[in-house]
This record gives C-alpha cells, sequence and structure tokens, in this order.
C-alpha cells in the first residue's frame, strides 16, 4: 500500500464521512429532541437523490437542482412531520418503529412508481468531472472534494447555527433536556416541525450529492441509515459534535479499512483464506468498533442528556 | 390464565393444523401443506420475539438474525457433507446461544433507542458478512442439497414429516414458552418491562435475567431458521436482512405484543395478507405502508388482544 | 451506646455544577426513625439514592451493617438488608398487589433461574406475600392490580414492597406523599409499630409525621446537613427555623 493509495483512501473516508454527517446529523437531533425513532431517515436521503437527478435532468445545472431540491426536501420533511411523526410523539417505541418501518415501504415502492425501476442516471457536469492534482503525480476526482469542501461548509454553518442563534439555543437545551423546554413555553411543535425539516433538507444534500457517485434506486436509503445508526450510538444521541467526530472517524474506518485490510491479511495468512476472510472481516470492521467504544461508553462519547 | 374462549381457539387451530394435511391430499393441493409449513416456523419466529418483546420490552431489531444463523447451521454443515441432523441441530443451539450472548452482552447494557439501534446495526453485519462470503453463494445464496438425517425412519424429504416436525416443535416452544413466561422466570423478565429500577432495588440483578431471555429468543429462532433452512432447501442471507426483522415485529403487533398466542396468528394473518396483496400488484408494499401506519394507531392491541379474556385478575 | 446500623461520612456528589450532596455525615441507631427534612430540593432523594445504591457518590464512605457499601449494586444492598419504597410511586402496574408483594419474596428467596412452575399459584411466595398486605392493610385487596389500587393505597404498597424482602432498615422517601389525613393518621401508627423491629430513614415533608414517629430529625439544606437532634431540639433550633421551617405554614401539631 503506497503513501499515495492511502491518501486517496483517506480522502474518500472523508468524502464518506461527510454524508454520514449529513445524514446523522439531523437523525441525532430527531432522536434527541423529539425522542422518536425514525427508521425513515434513509428515505429522505433516497428521496434527495431522486429530486436531484429529476432537477438536474431539466435543467442540466448541479447548482439550480440543489437550489431546487432544498426547499422541495423542507417541505417534504414537514409534510412527513405533520401527517405522520406527531401521532406518534406519545407512543412507545414500538410503535415508532413499525409505523416509520411502513414509511419506508411506503417511500421505496413510490419512487419506483413515479420514477420507474431503474436507476436514475446522473452524470457530472463538466467542470466538475475532471481531476485535480492534489500532489505531485497524485491525481483526485474534483466531485469529491468539493463534497468535502460542501461538508466543511454544512458542518461549520451547522455549528453557528447551534451555538449562536437562539433556535440553535432551542435545540441543544431540548436535546439535553426536552421537558424542560416546554415548561419555558416554548413552541415545541414548532420547534419539532423546524428540527425535523432542517434534518430532511440535510439527508437531501446529502442525497444530491451521492447521486452522481452511486445508483439512485429504491432502498438506497436503507444501507445508509445503518451506518447513521453507528454514527449516532458512537458518537452520542442529541450531540452535533459527536456526529461529526464519529462520521469521521467511521468513514475512514470503512473506506480505509476496506483496501487495507485485505492487503494486512495476506501478510498473516495465505492468499486463499485472505481472499475469503478479508472482505468478510472488512465489512464487519465498523460494528466491531462500535461495540468496543460502547462497551467503555454505553452512552457514546460524546451523550447530550444529562439525565 | 387463559380464557375458555383462548384455550378453545387454540385447541382447535392445533387439531385443524394436525389434520391439514389430510384435507390438502383430499383436494389434491399440496401447496396448502408447503404454504402452512412456513406459517408455522414463522409463528414460532414471531412468538421467540414476542417473548422479549412483548414482555420484556426488548426491542430487537434484528431477530431474523437467528432464523438465517439457524438456517446456516443446516446449509454449511450440509454444504461439508455433515447431514447428520442432531450435529446440526446442536451446532444450530449451541451457535444460536453463544451469539445470542455476545449481542445480548453488547447491547443490553443500553436500552431505549440505543438498544434499537444496536440490535439493527448488529444484525445487518451478519447480513454483510453472509454476503460476502462467496464460498457459500455471497448473495446469490446455497441451495441446500439434502435435508438433515435423523432417524432412518424418518425421511424429512417426505413432505407429511417435515410438516410435522415442524407442527411438533411449534407445539413444544409454544407449551415451554409459556411455562416460562409465568414461570418465576417469566415474573422478573416482566417485571423488569415494567420498572427496571424497581426490581433492582427489591433485590433483582435484572441483567442477567433480561440476558438470560434475549438468548433463550435467539435459541428458539435459530430452530425456526432450522426449519426453514430444511423446508426451502436453500440458503441466503436475505433470511437475516433487516427488512425480516421488520416482518417479525409486524406479525407479532398484529397478532397482540405480549400474549405469546397472539404472534401464532400474527405470522397467519400477515403471510396470508401478504400473499393476496402481492397477487394484486407489484407494488403491494405501496399500500402495505399505510395500511401499518394505520394499524399501529388504531389496531394496536393486536387479533388476540382484541378477544375478550380474563388475563388480568380485576376486583372480584 | 450501640453502633449505628447505617454510618454516612463526607459524602458528597455533585451534577456539572451544583453540589447535591455536600460532605454529608450521618447515622441511624438500630431500631430507631431518623428522619431527614429539608426545603425542595435540599438533595433528600439523591442522598437516599445514593444509600440505596441507585446513584453513584463522588466520594464518602456508607457503612450499613458494620460493611462499606459504596461499591455495591442496588440489588446486593438489598440483600444485604437495605429496602427503598420510593417518592413517586413505583409499583408494577400491571402486577396485582399480591403479584407485587410476591415478586418482592422471590427476590430473596434464592435464584429465579426457575422455568416451569406458574409463580403465581406458587404458596411458597403467595401466603407470605399475602401476610405482608393484611399487615399494612391491604390485605382485601390482594388481587387487584396495582394499577387500579387508589393513590394512598398504591403508596400503602410500597411499603409492603418494601417489608417483604425482609430487610433490617428501611429508606422510606415521603411515604405519606399524596395521603389524606386520615391515611397519613394509620400511615403515622403503622410506622411507630414499625420502629424497634426496623431501623428507618424517613424523608417526610409533612411534619405532623415528622413530630410523631422520629426519634431523631436531621435538617438538610442545599445538600448539608445543618442541624441534627430529636424533634423537641429541632423546632426550637433558631438556625433551623430561619433556614426552612420559618419560610413555611408549619403545623406544629402532635
Amino acid at each position: 500500500m503506497t503513501v499515495l493509495l492511502f491518501i486517496e483512501q483517506f480522502l474518500n473516508g472523508m468524502q464518506f464521512g461527510v454524508f454520514l454527517f449529513l445524514i446523522s446529523a439531523g437523525l441525532t437531533l430527531v432522536l434527541g429532541i423529539m425522542n422518536v425513532v425514525n427508521l425513515a431517515h434513509g428515505s429522505l436521503y433516497m428521496l434527495g437523490a431522486y429530486f436531484a437527478s429529476t432537477f438536474f435532468g431539466l435543467t442540466d445545472s448541479l447548482i439550480v437542482a440543489l437550489i431546487l431540491t432544498i426547499p422541495v426536501m423542507l417541505v417534504v420533511g414537514m409534510l412527513i412531520e405533520l401527517v405522520v411523526l406527531r401521532t406518534m410523539y406519545e407512543r412507545d417505541h414500538m410503535d415508532q418503529v413499525l409505523a416509520t418501518f411502513g414509511l419506508i415501504l411506503f417511500f421505496n415502492e413510490l419512487v419506483r412508481l413515479i420514477w420507474g425501476v431503474d436507476a436514475q442516471p446522473l452524470t457530472l457536469p463538466v467542470w466538475l468531472s475532471g481531476n485535480v492534482e492534489i500532489l505531485p503525480d497524485a491525481p483526485y476526482p474534483v466531485y469529491r472534494l468539493v463534497v468535502i469542501g460542501v461538508g466543511i461548509l454544512v458542518a461549520a454553518g451547522l455549528f453557528w447555527m447551534i451555538t449562536k442563534t437562539r433556535m440553535g439555543m432551542l435545540i441543544r437545551a431540548g436535546a439535553s433536556n426536552r421537558p424542560m423546554v416546554g415548561a419555558l413555553g416554548v413552541n415545541i411543535r414548532f420547534l419539532f416541525t423546524m428540527v425535523f425539516g432542517l434534518g430532511a433538507v440535510f439527508a437531501g444534500i446529502a442525497g444530491l450529492m451521492a447521486a452522481p457517485l452511486q445508483s439512485v434506486e429504491s432502498g438506497m436509503g436503507e444501507d445508509m441509515l445503518i451506518f447513521a445508526f453507528v454514527v449516532i450510538v458512537i458518537g452520542g444521541i442529541g450531540s452535533i459534535r459527536g456526529a461529526l467526530v464519529a462520521s469521521v472517524v467511521i468513514g475512514i474506518f470503512e473506506t480505509v479499512g476496506r483496501s487495507i485490510l485485505p492487503v494486512l491479511m495476506l501478510e498473516i495468512v495465505d492468499s486463499e483464506t485472505a481472499q475469503t476472510a478479508g472482505p468478510a472481516l472488512a465489512s464487519m470492521l465498523v460494528y466491531i468498533l462500535m461495540a468496543v467504544i460502547l462497551f467503555f461508553k454505553p452512552q457514546g462519547l460524546f451523550p447530550a442528556r444529562t439525565g | 390464565m387463559l380464557s375458555r374462549l383462548k384455550i378453545w381457539i387454540l385447541m382447535v387451530s392445533f387439531l385443524l393444523l394436525a389434520a391439514l394435511p389430510f384435507f390438502a391430499e383430499a383436494i389434491d393441493e399440496p401447496f396448502y401443506v408447503d404454504l402452512m409449513a412456513r406459517v408455522m416456523i414463522f409463528s414460532i419466529a414471531a412468538m421467540s420475539l414476542d417473548f422479549i418483546l412483548g414482555y420484556g420490552a426488548m426491542i430487537s431489531f434484528g431477530h431474523a438474525l437467528y432464523l438465517g444463523l439457524g438456517a446456516y447451521a443446516v446449509g454449511v454443515l450440509a454444504f461439508y457433507e455433515v447431514t447428520n441432523g442432531w450435529t446440526q441441530l446442536i451446532v444450530c443451539v449451541l451457535g444460536t446461544a453463544f451469539i445470542s450472548m455476545v449481542l445480548g452482552l453488547i447491547s443490553l447494557r443500553t436500552n431505549g433507542i440505543y438498544f434499537i439501534m444496536i440490535t439493527f446495526a448488529l444484525a445487518q453485519m451478519f447480513y454483510f458478512l453472509g454476503i460476502s462470503l462467496e464460498a457459500f453463494g455471497g448473495d446469490d445464496g446455497l441451495p441446500i442439497d439434502s435435508r438433515s438425517e435423523f432417524f432412518e425412519a424418518f425421511d424429512l424429504n417426505e413432505t407429511w414429516n417435515m410438516y410435522y416436525l415442524i407442527l411438533g416443535t411449534l407445539t413444544v416452544t409454544a407449551v415451554v414458552l409459556w411455562k416460562a413466561i409465568n414461570s418465576r422466570f417469566g415474573m422478573v423478565v416482566r417485571g423488569s418491562h415494567s420498572n427496571d429500577d424497581r426490581m433492582k432495588a427489591i433485590g433483582f440483578p435484572t441483567l442477567k435475567y433480561r440476558l438470560v431471555a434475549f438468548m433463550i429468543a435467539g435459541v428458539v429462532c435459530g430452530l425456526a431458521g432450522f426449519l426453514l433452512g430444511n423446508l426451502t432447501e436453500f440458503l441466503t442471507p436475505e433470511y437475516m436482512h433487516w427488512f425480516r426483522s421488520g416482518e417479525l415485529m409486524i406479525m407479532v403487533m398484529v397478532g397482540g405484543m405480549g400474549t405469546l398466542f397472539g404472534p401464532l396468528f400474527g405470522a397467519f394473518a400477515y403471510i396470508m395478507l401478504e400473499d393476496l396483496l402481492s397477487n394484486f400488484t407489484e407494488y403491494w408494499q405501496f399500500y402495505f405502508g399505510p395500511l401499518l401506519i394505520l394499524l399501529v394507531l388504531f389496531a394496536k392491541r393486536g387479533l388476540w388482544g382484541m378477544l375478550p379474556g380474563k388475563e388480568d385478575m380485576s376486583d372480584e | 451506646m450501640s453502633e449505628p446500623i447505617l454510618k454516612v461520612e463526607d459524602l458528597r456528589k455533585s451534577f456539572g455544577g451544583v453540589v447535591a450532596t455536600d460532605n454529608l455525615n450521618f447515622d441511624v441507631m438500630p431500631g430507631e426513625i431518623h428522619a431527614v427534612i429539608g426545603p425542595n430540593g435540599a438533595g433528600k432523594t439523591t442522598f437516599v439514592a445514593q444509600i440505596a445504591g441507585m446513584l453513584s457518590s463522588d466520594s464518602g464512605k456508607i457503612v450499613f451493617n458494620g460493611q462499606e457499601i459504596a461499591n455495591k449494586t442496588a440489588p446486593e444492598r438489598s440483600h444485604l438488608g437495605l429496602a427503598r419504597s420510593f417518592q413517586i410511586t413505583s409499583v408494577f402496574k400491571d402486577f396485582t398487589a399480591l403479584e407485587n408483594v410476591a415478586l418482592s419474596i422471590q427476590a430473596h428467596a434464592g435464584h429465579s433461574f426457575r422455568f416451569w412452575k406458574r409463580a403465581s399459584t406458587d404458596t411458597s411466595l403467595t401466603e407470605p406475600a399475602q401476610k405482608i398486605l393484611d399487615e399494612v392493610g391491604l390485605g382485601g385487596r390482594a388481587r387487584t392490580l396495582a394499577g387500579n389500587l387508589a393513590h394512598g393505597q398504591q403508596r400503602q404498597l410500597e411499603i409492603a414492597m418494601a417489608l417483604a424482602t425482609g430487610p433490617k432498615m428501611l429508606l422510606l422517601d415521603e411515604p405519606t406523599a399524596g395521603m389524606g389525613t386520615e391515611e397519613s393518621e394509620n400511615m403515622r401508627k403503622f410506622l411507630n409499630e414499625l420502629k424497634g423491629e426496623y431501623s428507618i430513614l424517613l424523608i417526610e415533608h409533612d411534619m405532623d409525621t415528622v413530630f410523631s414517629v422520629a426519634d431523631r430529625v436531621t435538617v438538610l439544606v442545599y445538600g448539608r446537613g445543618i442541624a441534627t437532634g430529636t424533634p423537641e431540639e429541632i423546632r426550637n433550633n433558631a438556625e433551623v427555623r430561619a433556614a426552612y421551617l420559618g419560610e413555611d405554614e408549619v403545623t406544629t401539631g402532635a
């Protein structure tokens, strides 16, 4: 494994981490503030990808697609919150799991009905599809760098909002002690709708950015959802900081691990075992990491709740 | 204590199931034997989930994992030409016990949302593991060439033998789990559901008991998987997919959470419904999704829960 | 002068910046009722939670019956003879009153890895449970679901469950909370009957109860004990009056 290859995988890991962060940040707030298990968060990611590919198909501009997708996702998110999620706040987790499971089924079929069964194509515009030399003789796709850049921007923006605005303060308070916030006379309903809408927007942006990189098809949300769960478990429910740290760690661990592990295994065992065990072990890495962290810190690295 | 009506329903159902193969032969529709065999297998799995979910509030979103493990015990051993049923069974029981113990130790110290996410993630880990094991077919799956061999006189390739083995397993596990849930052990599990802190305060180290309950559920579900592998003669990681876990939960809810016998009927209802809807349209999940939401909102107590019963002793 | 059955030394617990228990020293003599009173937020329930083992202390010693218990889990402490009733009613609402008490008995009847015999008809559990229910006055309500009991009856059930574990010492957190006058009077009589046989740490807000059953009273303010003495001494203590009694409408009855 050369240094260059390692750097490339490392950057890929960062880029994957950006997607994870965008999805997990919204979800961890929903879990922490609203105390609702929302399995359908992956569906929001999927919808973002589908909308993006349609808008891009219509306008041929990724920028315009982004500008259009954001409000659409906000509306979709708020609709879901108003129609389905509201009925679930008072219910126990089992009900929430089943109801949001129903949402997954619904959305997975909905996209097939509207857009058809085939994967949606989304090719990159010329100005984004080239490579750039980050180091001499080391070309790296421009697009992935852009994704990382967007991720940093969003993270910074989110931190600013959380720490400097009133809304952000309410979110932090709600994540750490929800009943108190209600007792303070804040309009909880409005807060919840906004938080959910925000989460939907972020997930949608992730979907949009992921669309050129992976197939846009029914069910693409759930694989990401699992990773988001791992991120949130490790980072701590309700914690944006935890989501950021965990996303980057998981992103890098997963990407670099997958490429390094088979190579490492060849050093230890014979090639045939490495062939079978390598990919198998690589797919388990992230979960083993989660189990280990949980062993020492059952509430995650930065749990937001004090009680 | 079960009410008269419920006992009556259970007895009649048992008799109907026992008589089914005869009816099917009489009308020359062997398909029904296969169908009910499948329903019974999922009944066992759903019942095992209710044991921890309905009674113990351990919302495990990865229970289908044990279905898969049971099937893999059969399939992998058969692949290596070990077709002795007893060997496979021992591996199945020990394997599911061990894995459920490890996973339980990792996840049971958490609760609520964490527990749901962790069980979800860990089960998917095994799914991805299954896919990456090319030797056993990866995501194409692996045909199982022969069913488990127990006694020479009892050839599982005979449909009827397979069917009655499943029925027998269902009956035995139902009785065992019913006894367990009403035993001292069961009271601890149910108490921990209701109020874990209180249980600790009166002197129960609840983690131990919840772990054992978790293991029992895993092993019983593994038995269902053992039967599933034999019935379908096919091995695929899809048995462990989170979607299957979701289906098990639906069966439990539709049947009635925390009733043990409800999920038996829940499995029946769900599989029938799925069959019916998918004949109507390829996009049946589009309708089923909202239907599920409605069920959660309005029919939470499930089929069994809606029957009049004397399960709670009120003022007499 | 005999040894205290419970001795707490320099107990300290803080949450973030807030000190809930501030180097508290405390003891309970065998057979006495030692009441703890104090304004809201004084840290009374936090104190009990640490003794019961539900909350870990930052520092300090807790010695029960000659044994250091700070590192023992709540179930272990229960088996050593410490029983607790909760301030917010904490019974098992889906079980009958009898089943609730039977569960307490079961917890101290060896391990519960018994999977076959039905528990709700097991006379080795139900007979002692019925006796305890009779003692607290709930005998007729044995088959009622705990969730269907009146509030005062649930408080009685709380105590029954604590007694059923066969303890040496009871930690009672506001047993008369939400009770009417007659019920409180019955509870007071009952507590006086328990005295001697059991040692009791009693957290109370109701001054009538405190002054009629307590042998000693400690006043807790912001996690610190500002005075300890007989009820009469406390009532006449100027510092206490200023800090606490002076603020409340105190019925100096009994």
